[in-house]
């Protein structure tokens, strides 16, 4: 082994540092430069609500459920997750709006995850969990729940029905609360 | 070995006799979600994930770490340990912290899987059992500690064997980051669950759980990153590349595998964007140590590879000696490291997290790395340890090469399948999957394909099983003292930093306040989150 001295392994430790540090750079680069360029950012909001008081008063009493418009044109889906259903059971949004999804629980953790999107949260009981996103094209999601939540868990699934713009304000523009929901 | 040998195997023992429970159990959970069975009770189903998840989580890579740790500590000293009753008490403690807990999981009474998320709750002495096993492992920290500083009061300037300096780092890294687990259930869960408090927060209850859950992954790995260094050169006929390089990269291992685990809570309500974009760059940089650990294996490899007259830029590779089973392992291991290591890096980055997590991708992820690449290597201590252990020759050369090949095709049988229906968008942990819906038919097929992988897992552990007990059973034989690799330049002296480890404490301390001090501190102030438990119901409401 006397080939090897010191210097010669310590000269290529140090050429693999920058292979290194390379790696970890580019890796770096492209995490910020998505998040910025598509502003793309996880369900981060803090924001608690006494989670034995939902059904009795404010934004998540059941007349409030469901997807409401707003004045600028945009929408808020306010959703209940609990054992083991989400109410309302079909959510229905506008293509090519602004969709800003409200979820809390009243009882245990449970997931909240929109097939074949990036929308994915857990949804913690104190807290209100709120994710933005756009839905491009008219289509119906499947909606599971992703976090075990006791025994029932597996039939905890709901759906998503992203309709036409027109369509949305032509069959559901007049419901103060739109849902899909039967 | 120095006397510890009857400790040793019987931490060995008892791992894989959890082991051989619980394999079975996983195999049989992918059949039955699977479009090969028909849809059973979710509660059974529940029942055998948190058995599976507890014994493979706390049970089995504990006793396997605690047990190696003890034989580096013997052989890397090269004296017999001292506090060999302390060694037992420890045991026992493990032994009966897991038994109550995975008895009251048998019984039905705590169907909460491994993560046990508040205020979901089960029985008190699940949780209870656990904080036992946990403590119990405090005594093998302390009984590592003792003996690496006994060594030095001893050999003031000579360097602490890398084995034992790795061994120290892992029970230290143990230590810090079982303090999150073990703080949850002591002053949020059990409090609750005997009925002193009427309200648990289940944000806290997480923050204090990822505390626990990310590091815990690399007291599970490093034995296998030891065996790496101090075990393969050496079984392939090489030396160690650097001995220095290891050293720094446990202790890189060691400072940046706690202050991370906010990664599993990116898409968590109760975590600001700051700290989850913190989390997701500390990260980044336990990357290096692996990275680090690739180049110097690689190179111990080839210098072994050269040595045996492989030339050329790849012939080195073929010269190696595959058919010796720690080479094979660490092969396989390797593979399995790379592939899980790439599925990690799409978790823990911030942005793309939010299309896999808490998807079968996330299984496959942890599986692939842990029970694959991991345990492997455990398969593979094992079989080096068992001959020294016992006084007898491993049995079955051919059956141990069979084993490895079919873990290791097992393995990705499960998990890649695993990773491909989660980004179709397939939860984690359900009981069964209506694949007659169109949306999801298309995922049957793969999950057929990784419940016929847990099969050929079962028959692989079986086959492990057995050699061990066959080689236990045979007879006696001269087996050559266990020694590890030489490094190509051992070190006679080392920088005070690498061979003491006061200042990276302190450096785990500080970045241990500056990422969760915040996140944990807030919980003060945020306004009233704590919510009442709900205990875990034994039939579904449906
Ligand atoms: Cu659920
Ligand atoms: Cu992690």
């Amino acid at each position: 082994m006397s080939t090897l001295p010191s210097d010669v392994i310590e000269e290529s430790e140090r050429r693999w540092a920058y292979v290194v540090a390379a790696v970890i750079g580019l890796m770096f680069a492209v995490i910020i430069f998505t998040s910025v360029h598509w502003a793309a950012q996880p369900p981060s909001n803090v924001e608690t609500i006494d989670a034995s008081r939902l059904h009795l008063a404010g934004e998540f009493v059941e007349e409030n459920l469901g997807t409401a418009v707003q004045p600028d044109g945009s929408v808020i889906v306010r959703v209940i997750a609990q054992q083991y259903s989400f109410v309302p059971s079909c959510m229905v949004v506008p293509a090519q709006t602004p969709v800003v999804f409200r979820v809390t629980s009243p009882d245990v953790v449970h997931g909240f995850l929109i097939m074949d999107t990036n929308v994915n949260s857990m949804v913690v009981p104190g807290f209100i969990a709120e994710i933005r996103t756009r839905f491009e094209k008219p289509k119906t999601h499947l909606m599971p729940c992703h976090e075990y939540c006791s025994v029932g868990h597996d039939g905890m699934w709901a759906h998503v029905k992203v309709v036409d713009r027109q369509e949305f304000t032509k069959s559901y523009g007049s419901q103060p609360r739109a849902s899909c929901a039967g | 070995m120095q006397g510890s040998s009857r400790l040793v195997l019987a931490h060995f023992w008892a791992a894989f006799a959890t082991f051989a429970v619980a394999i079975p159990l996983g195999a049989w959970q992918m059949l039955v979600r699977s479009p090969l069975h028909q849809w059973i009770a979710p509660e059974l189903y529940y029942r055998a994930v948190t058995a599976h998840g507890t014994t493979f989580a706390y049970v089995f890579p504990t006793l396997i770490a605690m047990g190696f740790g003890y034989a580096v500590c013997a052989v890397s000293l090269g004296r017999p340990m001292r506090g060999l009753s302390l060694a037992w008490i420890s045991f026992a403690l493990v032994i009966v912290g897991a038994a109550m807990a995975l008895a009251t999981v048998a019984a039905g009474k705590a169907n909460v899987l491994y993560t046990f998320y508040p205020p979901l709750l089960g029985s008190p002495y699940y949780y209870l059992g656990i904080l036992v096993a946990v403590v119990g492992t405090w005594v093998w920290i302390g009984l590592m500690v003792w003996h690496v500083r006994r060594w030095k009061i001893d050999h003031p300037v000579l360097p602490i064997p890398l084995a034992m300096f790795a061994t120290a780092v892992g029970a230290l890294l143990w230590g810090w980051t079982s303090l999150g687990v073990g703080a949850e259930i002591a002053f949020l869960i059990l409090p609750n669950a005997f009925g002193w408090t009427s309200t648990i927060d289940p944000g806290l209850a997480r923050v204090l759980f990822s505390w626990t859950l990310h590091a815990i992954v690399y007291f599970w790995l490093i034995p296998a990153y030891i065996a790496f260094y101090v075990l393969l050169p050496q079984a392939a006929d090489g030396r160690l590349y650097s001995d220095k390089m290891g050293r720094i990269a446990f202790l890189l291992l060691l400072i940046f595998s706690m202050p991370i685990g906010l990664h599993h809570l990116f898409v968590d309500p109760q975590i600001g964007a700051g700290f989850k974009f913190l989390h997701t760059v500390f990260t980044g940089m336990v990357v290096v140590p692996t990275l680090l650990t690739i180049f110097t294996i690689c190179a111990s490899l080839e210098i072994a590879g050269r040595l045996r007259g492989g030339r050329g830029p790849f012939g080195w590779i073929a010269a190696l000696p595959w058919d010796r089973p720690f080479v094979l392992a660490s092969g396989f291991s390797m593979v399995m490291l790379g592939l899980g290591g790439a599925s990690g890096i799409i978790n823990m980055s911030y942005v793309l997290n939010s299309t896999v997590h808490n998807t079968q991708w996330v299984t496959g992820h942890f599986h692939l790395i842990y029970g694959g690449a991991v345990v492997i290597m455990y398969f593979a201590i094992a079989y080096e340890l068992w001959p020294r252990l016992t006084g007898r020759p491993l049995a079955a050369p051919k059956l141990v090469r069979l084993q490895l090949w079919t873990w290791s095709v097992g393995m990705l049988l499960v998990t890649l399948p695993w990773h491909l229906v989660g980004v179709m968008g397939q939860p984690r942990r359900m009981a069964y999957y209506d694949f007659s819906n169109p949306a999801l038919a298309s995922q049957g097929v793969w999950v057929t394909v990784s419940a016929i992988g847990g099969f050929v897992l079962v028959f692989s552990a079986a086959l492990f099983i057995g050699v061990l007990l066959a080689s236990h059973r045979g007879p006696t034989a001269a087996i050559s003292p266990l020694k590890f690799s030489l490094a190509v330049n051992p070190p006679r002296r080392l920088p005070k930093s690498l061979n003491s480890f006061g200042i990276w404490a302190a450096l785990v301390l500080a970045l241990t306040l500056a990422n969760y001090g915040y996140p944990l501190a807030q919980f003060a102030f945020l306004g009233k989150s704590a919510v009442p438990a709900f205990p875990v119901s034994q039939n579904d409401r449906r």
